[in-house]
């Protein structure tokens, strides 16, 4: 008896949470979905009286909303295919391969973990200034196309690669170019998978960085064009809740078609400490 | 037994360097060799002239250090981001430990919804909920001054009076990040052997001894790793002011980043601004240390 109690206790109250935590993201979608000026009433309704697609029409017709998707997903596709290319590279050798200096050089890097990325940001944008990369695809997008997290992350799984079957491969003749591409990568897949998925999110949510970098109206990223819309159409919730929507739903159902590998990648990205 | 390297042993002992060195060049470059550039900048008055024309640099040795000291809007930042960092993480760790303690208790069914749903806030847009979060502490429309006051409570001017607009920035973040810890705690909980409780179990120790003296000791490594993480995450503060409340009201909210971010690139002290991310560096690494070597004196205890 006392058993039951117990286990309603505490699926109510972790239902309880569960909805607390998901209600700000349905309400969202909620708000999105009303007409101008609904939500600005008292009390707050909770459900459009009569949804609209308006403001999701107005916004990729009068305030360039394509334009900034196209932007976010130009820069986090290409950030993250670079990044698994460099990185599986890069993890494979310091797992796999020798050349001189390769364990000091890991030391350096780890150590560099330490340093937040906003050190980085005002030296970067001279850098970048001087290379005539401030507002381009390529500014937002070289700094984070390697990182050191993504050379950790590959390097511990290649670890566990059998060195018996690379040697097998190079006995056969075949190119250290040849046993990476055919024999390492396909190995190699489930973690960059893993490293995939959490250079895409981190791109596409990314603010501060592309808020310097991308100067020009038309280069923006989506969460800077929101930041800025929401900054001259104050009163307009509607219509921000409407691009709020846009910018979190493709993030949100990637992880949940993928969250398998990203709450793995979390694990591993953790252990470091 | 040393052997002299023939050709072949000679490509074999270099055979890693076309693979790592596009990933270590890119890191040099738009990393290493930054950072070390924040450190020289820092010790010049690089700003909009010195942009315009390099001539015009000067080197003016700890001087923007000094500045920084004497600077009350820099004192008035790192206040404001020491009382979100105090709120903030307390905060989040006890949220991250609850919700990992109930999704993995026994009694718990649907697991695997239970945690993806309360991750799910983790992987959203900061910009996009902070957005939405704005709408649900608004002062006359809000959700959350309906709520309070349907519970007798008053309303709360939470963007608009300075003593409430921190604790308002925080909530959006916990609720925000929570999740993250969540999950690494959960992992750990997950690693403790089921022996160990059967035998507190059979010592007659209940569910509140068995979390005191099994499960919290050993999950003392896995917090002090969260808790280094969220303390130097929420140190970072950003996005949150700058779209919640632009610094406002009262410059209440202005984080140290944000003074970074408005010397730099509002005013384009980019030299003072240099410092002042130096600063925060050198404050994380310290308390990072500090946490570290208290966690060590604990596990020692």
């Amino acid at each position: 008896m006392k058993q039951r109690a117990l286990i309603w206790l505490v699926n109510g109250s972790l239902t309880l949470l569960a909805l607390l935590t998901l209600f700000p993201l349905l309400w969202m979608v909620s708000v999105a979905l009303m007409p101008t000026g609904a939500s600005a009433s008292y009390p707050p309704p909770l459900l459009p009286a009569r949804a609209t697609l308006s403001h999701f029409h107005d916004l990729f017709a009068q305030q360039h909303m394509g334009r900034y998707f196209l932007n976010s997903l130009i820069v986090a596709t290409s950030a993250t295919l670079l990044a698994l290319l460099l990185n599986a590279m890069a993890g494979y050798a310091f797992a796999k391969l020798r050349f001189g200096g390769r364990d000091t050089i890991y030391a350096v890097l780890l150590a560099g973990l330490l340093i937040p990325a906003q050190v980085t940001m005002i030296p970067l944008f001279g850098l970048l200034k001087v290379m005539g990369l401030v507002n381009s695809y390529a500014g937002a997008v070289l700094p984070s196309a390697a990182s050191i997290f993504g050379i950790f992350l590959v390097r511990q799984y290649a670890l566990a690669i059998p060195e018996d079957l690379l040697d097998a491969a190079r006995i056969d003749g075949a190119s250290e170019w040849r046993i990476f591409r055919s024999v390492v990568l396909p190995l190699l897949v489930p973690i960059l998978v893993t490293l995939g998925i959490f250079v895409f999110l981190a791109t596409w949510n990314d603010f501060m960085w592309p808020l310097i970098v991308l100067t020009g109206r038309d280069m923006q990223t989506l969460p800077v064009a929101l930041a800025g819309l929401a900054r001259e159409h104050v009163q307009d919730n509607e219509m921000m809740m409407a691009g709020a929507v846009v910018t979190v739903l493709p993030v949100l159902a990637l992880f949940l078609v993928l969250q398998r590998f990203y709450l793995r990648g979390i694990l591993l990205g953790s252990i470091k400490g | 037994m040393s052997r002299r390297p023939d050709k072949q042993g000679f490509s074999q002992a270099q055979s890693g360097w076309p693979f790592a060195a596009p990933a270590l060049l890119l890191i040099g470059v738009f990393f290493l060799l930054p950072v070390i550039g924040a450190l020289l900048l820092s010790f010049t008055d690089f700003d909009l002239y010195a942009l315009a024309d390099i001539s015009n640099l000067r080197l003016v040795g700890l001087h923007n250090y000094q500045t920084l000291l004497i600077t009350p809007m820099f004192w008035k930042a790192l206040g404001n981001t020491t009382v979100f960092v105090i709120l903030g993480v307390p905060l989040s760790l006890i949220a991250s430990l609850g919700t990992a303690l109930l999704v993995n208790s026994r009694l718990t069914r649907f697991k695997g919804f239970f945690r993806t749903a309360l991750f799910a806030p983790v992987v959203t847009t900061l910009v996009a909920v902070a957005l939405n979060w704005r709408y649900m502490l608004h002062t006359r429309y809000g959700l959350i001054n309906y709520l309070l006051t349907h519970l007798g409570l008053p309303a709360i001017d939470w963007l608009g009076d300075p003593h409430w607009s921190m604790p308002a920035i925080v909530l959006l973040a916990v609720w925000k990040n929570f999740g993250y810890n969540m999950i690494i705690l959960l992992a750990a909980l997950q690693n403790i052997p089921e022996d160990l409780y059967e035998a507190a179990r059979l010592e007659g120790a209940g569910a509140w001894h068995c979390l005191r003296r099994v499960t919290l000791p050993l999950l003392v490594p896995t917090l002090t790793l969260v808790s280094i993480l969220t303390v130097s995450g929420y140190f970072q503060l950003f996005a949150e002011p700058y779209v919640m409340t632009q610094g406002g009201p009262l410059q209440s909210t202005v984080s140290v980043l944000y003074f970074m971010f408005e010397q730099g690139f509002k005013w384009w002290n980019l030299g003072f601004a240099s410092a002042v991310a130096f600063v925060l560096f050198a404050l994380i690494l310290v308390l990072t240390m500090l946490q570290m070597r208290l966690a060590r004196r604990l596990g020692e205890v």
